[in-house]
């Protein structure tokens, strides 16, 4: 690892203050020391904003807003969470192990980079570390790569369970910065890779996450659903996090789809939720909603596989909202 | 028993490899090829050696001294070939390991790249005939007319299954600490699964007489066969030592030990098998195709265990290598019978499926009355009564045979079955047996890589001297107490249990001091066939949406002669068959074909199975005697847990869901698609 500085910022505008480039904040650790070790990540300096009082949970309005460094157990297991967003709580229990959700940080795991080979091996190419030297993952190990909204500069993947969850809520990321305090809405924070597949998200360099607002919980059943080929602490080959609201003579009266697995983000299903709006709720409904959806999806040659089981997820899931 | 270290273990006292305390202690650190083949043109290390606390430079520029025996994955530095992407082309000594690493970091390396070939293919223009297969093994068996029992049978098979690369993972890296002496003797703290092997061949390589290294090993974090040879880490330590004058520790990273300490070889399996309308087995044929580096001819013996299983007239067993731009494959868990039986028990539940048997009664048809491939009897031979244990414990009886036909929600519910199998051998083992302070104290270089070997032998010498356990001492893990075999192959307990016993009655008879070697016992044996045998019941549940599988119930029913520890034996035969159920549903290293090396190198990617994925498991065996064993009664139980477990599952996603899964692991995609 290589040497770097290291100051606890006493507060939000003194981390910010403190920013240069070279510097990177840091949450739990859980993912950024690991790069350091690995050389993908090498800040000149740390920032640690765990200790930053913005660890709270709190009701606002009949939404909760939940502080940057909320711990992912913490935030779980917090009983306005498992009362209002019962989905998000089993969002996060999906991911990683007891140790590293005692670690994570919520602004950590949103900003968390792709588990790609190629990311994180620095001794081969990878556009997202070393934009310009290619992507090896396109005609190598994609097994568990993107088959939406890829490019032909990167086919990463986000890897979050959280961040699906969240674009499913529709959460509001609030950020500090060099140039203010801004709000960016979910989906939104993550991008599509593009030809700037270094480039994660929207954030502007500086720019520090100090809290995620829920608006109050959308009518309906919610559910979250995470396939892998381990029963625990593995990465989703897709997952799920959907609400659906039914109304009483049967139609779809609301609903929202995310995927998680697919893509560079956490996928909004709004093509499948178009079709939804509106139609009678099952079966017949549901396959075409997850076709439509899927129409545009460019698997690669050892992906094919997602397609069947985004397919079938968004279909079961549903289903089983389904009253 | 309760494991005499258990309690330093879980209270971090109990000291590893790395952990020894020694001073003045320098670190060194590799650099790898970052190519899969071509050569080295020249590395620059005037960077790395004006970098903090950097003591020196070792690299393939100026190969250091090492003797021309060497084995050529432990020839460290001798040439500038690159053989595979990972190998050692560099190292740096530094008074720290944060400092060697960066300095390793510094060394600029220049390569002339040729074109690499590192994929494994059944019609590769490469495969050969070795001359013979681990550990000396004839390559190819034949008897009888193979294509007149196909042509004579009533039902026939005729499948091709692959496994892939998959790595050890022991939980304790593997490291060295290496000191030199001023008379110039060399002592090794490293993880081993052998000491007085790895300290022979390490003095092979370093061109020294074996009286002048001692290797000491006393507690192992696992090993499962990746510890069992010596890995660079030891020889690389001790050059260093020797280069930078001081005592040097080399501790491997998770990710180099993907690269440089083994892993079980791919393989493309071919299996025909042919029987009767009775499901009497008229002809079987298995033929292998497998990987080694160009560095050393490592041929497993994929295809061993079918020239012991099932009765037929005409029965041919073959093994093809091709030398690959990889690192030499190792041993790994019951190499051989591992992956051989997961093609034979997986084509045997396709015979039934197809003759219209109940797959456990095929199995009992086609029991022999001696080995097949070579008309030896049998020490002693339960298979037919470990599967009806089994059948009967796991509520067989009930099975309806039809695929697909059981549903426990969404999910799809199948029973499968296979049989397991390992060679129960020995090696010759030397012990001596003393009293000391008014108890006993039983010496043998044997090793404790977790399995509860040092338990194990304490409670055989206290057997053979007819006093408590608590009386006894035994010292291992040193190579200057009396030499033994490695723990390997199943062959631990049998060989030095056989000197222990041995030594235990020589100090009775003495009254002070005794001793014992098992070479010319060994070499005396009438000649039988001994091997252990099982079977395993697997039920499974498969997502119809997702294609996810889990392993709802396992079952494992053994005869492994007597059993030495009840409690010691179910670990092995329970962490065998996890380890079976990581190989069926999950394990994988990923081959890049266009780097070389693998993709997959920690633990985050490369998956075993966590205890979520373990529901209701039991491992219970029958009392077996065998008199044509040793002193003990015993055959090895280390392996035979994970030999036959990725075939029961595979065949209960069979029944599951009407699909046969040939290609390991059988994970969600394959079942999609």
């Amino acid at each position: 690892m290589k040497a770097f500085g290291y100051a606890r910022a006493a507060d939000p505008a003194d981390a910010v203050a403190r920013f240069r480039p070279g510097t990177m904040y840091l949450g739990g650790g859980t993912n950024l020391v690991d790069l350091m070790r690995l050389g993908v990540a090498e800040p000149e300096a740390l920032v640690d904003v765990s200790r930053l009082p913005l660890s709270g949970i709190e009701p606002e309005g009949d939404g909760l807003r939940v502080g940057a460094a909320v711990r992912n157990s913490d935030l779980a297991t917090h009983p306005l969470v498992r009362e209002r967003y019962p989905m998000l709580a089993r969002a996060v229990l999906a991911g990683a192990s007891g140790q590293v959700r005692n670690m994570a940080t919520v602004a950590g795991n949103l900003l968390q980079r792709t588990r790609c080979p190629y990311f994180q091996d620095v001794s081969k190419p990878c556009n997202k570390r070393r934009p310009g030297s290619g992507c090896p993952a396109i005609a190598g190990d994609h097994a568990n790569l993107a088959v939406l909204g890829h490019s032909p500069a990167c086919v990463a993947t986000h890897p979050s369970d959280l961040a699906v969850a969240l674009v499913a809520l529709e959460a509001r990321v609030h950020v500090t910065g060099p140039g203010g305090t801004r709000v960016v809405p979910m989906p939104g924070l993550h991008r599509l890779p593009g030809d700037e597949p270094q480039r994660d998200t929207v954030l502007e360099p500086g720019e520090l996450v100090t809290a995620v607002t829920l608006p109050a919980p959308p009518p309906g059943a919610s559910l979250y659903r995470k396939v892998r080929e381990r029963a625990s602490f593995a990465f989703a080959l897709v997952s799920i996090a959907a609400v659906l609201d039914v109304a009483p003579g049967g139609t779809v009266a609301g609903c929202r789809i995310a995927l998680g697995g697919v893509a560079h983000v956490p996928w909004r299903a709004e093509r499948a939720e178009r079709v939804l709006r509106g139609a009678p709720a099952g079966e017949e409904a549901f396959l075409r909603a997850a076709e439509a959806e899927l129409e545009g999806a460019e698997p690669l040659p050892r992906n094919a596989y997602k397609v069947p089981l985004a397919r079938n997820l968004i279909v079961r899931t549903l289903l089983e909202l389904t009253p | 028993m309760i494991r005499i270290e258990g309690r330093d273990k879980v209270t971090g006292r109990a000291t590893y490899a790395a952990e020894y305390p020694v001073k003045r202690l320098a670190y060194c650190y590799p650099v790898q090829a970052e190519i899969a083949h071509g050569r080295v043109a020249g590395i620059d290390t005037t960077t790395a050696l004006a970098m903090p606390g950097v003591l020196t430079v070792l690299s393939c520029m100026e190969p250091p001294e090492l003797s021309p025996e060497a084995d050529p994955e432990l020839a460290l530095f001798q040439r500038r070939e690159v053989a595979y992407r990972g190998q050692f082309v560099a190292a740096v000594v530094a008074d720290s390991y944060d400092n060697a690493r960066a300095a390793a970091g510094a060394v600029r390396v220049a390569y002339e790249p040729a074109s690499h070939d590192v994929r494994l293919r059944a019609d590769h223009p490469g495969l050969y005939k070795p001359e013979k297969v681990n550990p000396d093994l004839p390559t190819d068996t034949e008897k009888g007319q193979v294509a007149a029992g196909l042509a004579a049978a009533e039902v026939t098979v005729e499948a091709t299954y692959t496994t892939p690369a998959t790595h050890n993972n022991p939980m304790e890296p593997h490291a060295t600490v290496a000191l030199w002496s001023g008379a110039g003797d060399l002592t090794l703290f490293d993880a081993s699964q052998g000491v007085t092997y790895a300290r022979n061949i390490v003095a092979q390589a370093l061109g020294l007489r074996p009286e002048r290294v001692r290797v000491v090993s006393r507690h192992v974090g696992g090993g499962f066969g990746s510890k069992g040879t010596p890995r660079p880490n030891a020889v690389l330590a001790a050059l260093a030592a020797r280069a930078a004058g001081r005592p040097v520790k080399v501790a491997l990273t998770r990710h180099q030990m993907y690269d440089v300490t083994g892993y079980r070889t791919p393989t493309i399996q071919r299996i025909r098998l042919g029987a009767d309308a009775e499901g009497r087995i008229t002809a079987l044929e298995h033929e292998v195709a497998e990987q080694s580096s160009t560095l050393v001819e490592f041929a497993e013996q994929t295809a061993s265990p079918t020239r012991i299983m099932y009765a037929t007239p005409s029965l041919r067993t073959a093994h093809r290598l091709v030398r690959l731009d990889v690192a030499t494959p190792s041993w790994m868990r019951a190499p051989g019978e591992c992956p051989g039986m997961f093609a034979l028990e997986s084509a045997m539940d396709e015979l039934a499926v197809a003759a219209g048997l109940d797959p456990v009664e095929l199995r009992v048809r086609n029991d022999p009355d001696a080995e097949p491939a070579s008309g030896l009897p049998f020490s002693s031979r339960n298979l037919v009564a470990c599967l009806r244990e089994g059948a009967r414990r796991f509520g067989w009886q009930d099975r309806d045979p039809a695929p697909g036909a059981r549903r426990d929600g969404r999910r799809l519910v199948g029973t499968g079955v296979a049989s397991s199998t390992y060679p129960a051998r020995r090696l010759p083992s030397q012990a001596s047996a003393s009293i000391e302070n008014g108890g006993y104290v039983v010496r043998i270089a044997a090793a404790d890589i977790g399995t509860g070997a040092r338990t194990a032998l304490t409670r055989i010498a206290a057997t053979a001297l007819d006093v408590d356990p608590d009386l006894v001492r035994i010292e291992l893990g040193d190579s200057d107490l009396p030499h033994a075999s490695l723990a390997g192959g199943s062959m631990g307990t049998a060989s030095w249990g056989t000197a222990v016993t041995l030594a235990c009655q020589d100090l009775l008879r003495d009254g002070k001091h005794g001793f014992a070697d098992t070479t010319e016992i060994l070499r005396t044996l009438p000649n039988l066939a001994r091997h252990a045998f099982g079977a395993q019941f697997a039920e499974v549940r498969v997502d119809a949406d997702t294609g996810e599988v889990r392993i709802s119930r396992m079952l494992g029913v053994f005869a492994a002669g007597h059993i030495v520890d009840a409690t010691l034996a179910r670990s092995q035969f329970i962490g065998g068959m996890i380890m079976g159920i990581g190989m069926a549903l999950m394990e994988q290293t990923v081959t890049d074909l266009e780097f070389g090396g693998f993709t997959n190198r920690d633990l985050a990617q490369y998956h075993v199975p966590v205890n979520a994925d373990i529901e209701r498991i039991d491992a219970v065996w029958l009392d077996e005697e065998d008199d044509e064993l040793n002193p003990m009664g015993a055959k090895g139980i280390g392996e035979i847990g994970i030999v036959g477990t990725a075939a029961a599952v595979a065949n209960a996603v069979y029944h599951a869901t009407g699909r046969r899964i040939r290609d390991l692991p059988i994970t969600p995609a394959k079942l999609l698609l």
